[in-house]
């Protein structure tokens, strides 16, 4: 695959993420971090923000199965999912963060739930786009 | 006594997100050769203070474990500190920001910090042409 194919199949893939509303100009400004010295940086910080929410998606998972929820708790845990999800640009799933966090305010529980298993998914379909993405752009 | 001419903008980041202090740090390294330390809650950037450390700008998160934003940026003034402090929440317009200011801090932005609000800060700041 030469370099010009994979250049505008990477802007294409990426064209598409944000036509999709998936991914938010938070993304552009991470790119506009990248350089010679660093060529991967934006790979790196999604890398960590994936180590960083999985382990919180656990929290969660465990935190809901309790018989009564501690919305508090539940609150503050997507907060900071929120929040790094916020600094990679992923604009649906900081949606569905949002909505959650409406729940644990109005302490519905199955609205948690509900909300919790549509982000699970937005959050695997990005992460899955996204390695897509890079493994182009290692090309 | 030899006196030399720094004219780098010294910064501290100040947040309980590793993800967020390395984008912030690189961010205003590269974009403005900002030099930037980092710490991760309140309490180490009263303390880091406290030690004589000086910062042109203090880039200060809002929500932190041990001593959030706010209270931080109060004891940082009680101190008499004098730099720039710039708020960061999460939360758009209202309370935090209020508080924010009301504690003392020269601005408060939601988050994410990037270049735009860094330039609104950057150009309020004597040492800093655009």
């Amino acid at each position: 695959m030469d370099t010009n194919h994979s250049r505008r199949q990477l802007a294409a893939m990426k064209q598409s993420l944000f036509d999709q509303g998936l991914l938010d100009e938070q993304f552009i400004q991470l790119e506009e971090l990248q350089d010679d010295a660093n060529p991967n940086f934006v790979e790196e910080i999604v890398t960590l923000h994936y180590r960083d929410s999985s382990r919180l998606i656990s929290s969660i998972e465990q935190a809901l199965k309790e018989r009564n929820l501690d919305f508090n708790k539940l609150d503050t845990l997507m907060h900071q999912f929120k929040g790094s999800s916020s600094s990679i640009g992923a604009k649906k799933v900081k949606a569905e963060c949002n909505l959650f966090r409406e729940y644990c305010r109005a302490g519905n529980a199955e609205g948690c739930m509900r909300s919790f298993q549509q982000l699970k998914k937005e959050h695997a379909a990005l992460r899955k786009k996204l390695e897509a993405y890079f493994q182009v752009s290692r090309v | 006594m030899i006196v030399m001419a720094n004219n780098k903008i010294s910064a501290l980041i100040v947040d309980d997100d590793s993800i967020i202090r390395k984008i912030h740090k690189t961010m205003l390294e590269r974009l403005f050769n900002i030099e930037a330390e980092t710490v991760k809650d309140g309490k180490e950037a009263v303390e880091l203070c406290r030690s004589g450390a000086n910062f042109d700008i203090i880039f200060m998160d809002r929500e932190m474990p041990i001593m959030d934003g706010a209270e931080a940026t109060k004891q940082l003034r009680a101190m008499g500190v004098k730099s720039t402090i710039v708020g960061i929440t999460t939360r758009a317009g209202g309370e935090d920001r209020e508080e924010f200011l009301a504690a003392g801090s020269n601005h408060c932005f939601e988050k994410p910090l990037d270049r735009a609000k860094v330039e609104v800060v950057l150009r309020e700041h004597k040492k800093f042409t655009i």
